[in-house]
């Protein structure tokens, strides 16, 4: 199961199509990988385990997102008032 | 890029944007051929003598030019679907860029594996360099590989923008908080040029885009160094 995710991980060359997002506005797709990598941490630490599975959606953030927003957000998560629920 | 008493679109460096040429061609010659048809009767009809005042209908000539209209209608409506929906394949890129639109500048960032982002403004024409080409030329390019497909996220920070490269066969609106994909292949190496296409203030004229196609090993080359220049 690990090595599935390693595979992809290693192999990860950008976002791939997301059948979620089909249109042109993908605002969502960069949002909801975002909010996916940060619950996927936490739900993960919570239980203890490994958390190299939610690096896809940090990969895929990271490809999809401007870096200014994800600054932006950073400093709004440090801060304890960013407008997503994690 | 265009040139002066350029009627037609720039050549083509992308399929898509060849499909659309070619079809543009042949509405256009539909069109110059109904065109021709139509003022040629008029100036047969305001200058002849013969004339007959009991005429009071005509089957074949009214079925002729209905049905005849019909089939021209269908030979543009199937082509141009057919490339509607080729435009709207879903695409496996190799590459995600993003453009962000400023006043009245575009930065473009790759970080599908390092951060790499930078700023593209306009060479000034004082300080343009011999064979440069004036109000088109940046700074720094928008470097992409040929023949790999391309996803852009077109976005922007403070007003309206439009990303456009017309020989790519792309233009995308830039919305503040909005994110909006547009796909392109390069087919060919070469330099392309575009000009920001949503009124955006005084300098709208001022912030030109730049794509240069490159094969792969040279893209690969110019990102290392980018990165090490950032």
């Amino acid at each position: 199961m690990s090595d599935v995710i390693e595979e992809k991980l290693k192999n990860y060359r950008t976002a791939p199509f997301d059948a979620r997002f089909p249109n042109t506005n993908q605002t969502r797709n960069c949002f909801q990988n975002y909010l996916d990598f940060h619950r996927c941490n936490k739900a993960l630490t919570e239980k203890g385990q490994d958390t190299t599975p939610c690096e896809w959606y940090q990969r895929v953030y990271k490809s999809l997102c401007p870096i200014g927003w994800v600054q932006k957000w950073n400093d709004q998560l440090e801060a304890g008032n960013f407008p997503g629920k994690i | 890029m265009a040139h002066p008493t350029q009627l037609g679109f720039q050549d083509a460096a992308s399929p898509v944007m060849e499909e659309l040429l070619h079809f543009h061609d042949h509405a256009l010659m539909i069109v110059f051929m109904i065109s021709t048809l139509v003022l040629y009767i008029i100036v047969a009809m305001v200058t002849t003598k013969l004339t007959n005042k009991y005429i009071l209908d005509s089957q074949e000539i009214e079925i002729i030019w209905t049905v005849l209209p019909a089939l021209i209608l269908i030979l543009i409506a199937l082509p141009s679907l057919r490339i509607l929906y080729l435009m709207d394949e879903i695409n496996d890129p190799h590459l995600t860029i993003k453009a962000i639109g400023h006043q009245w500048y575009w930065s473009y960032e790759y970080t599908d594996y390092e951060e790499l982002g930078f700023d593209s403004y306009m060479v000034p024409t004082q300080d343009l360099a011999s064979g440069q080409f004036r109000l088109l030329d940046t700074d720094h390019r928008m470097v992409v590989p040929i023949e790999s497909p391309i996803r852009m996220l077109i976005s922007a920070e403070d007003v309206l923008h439009s990303w456009a490269v017309p020989s790519l066969g792309v233009k995308m609106d830039a919305v503040p908080g909005r994110l909006n994909q547009a796909a392109f292949i390069a087919s060919r190496p070469g330099v392309f040029y575009g000009q920001c296409s949503e009124i955006c203030g005084a300098n709208q004229s001022f912030m030109p885009i730049v794509v240069e196609a490159v094969p792969l090993e040279h893209f690969e080359k110019w990102s290392s160094l980018m990165l090490e220049d950032a």
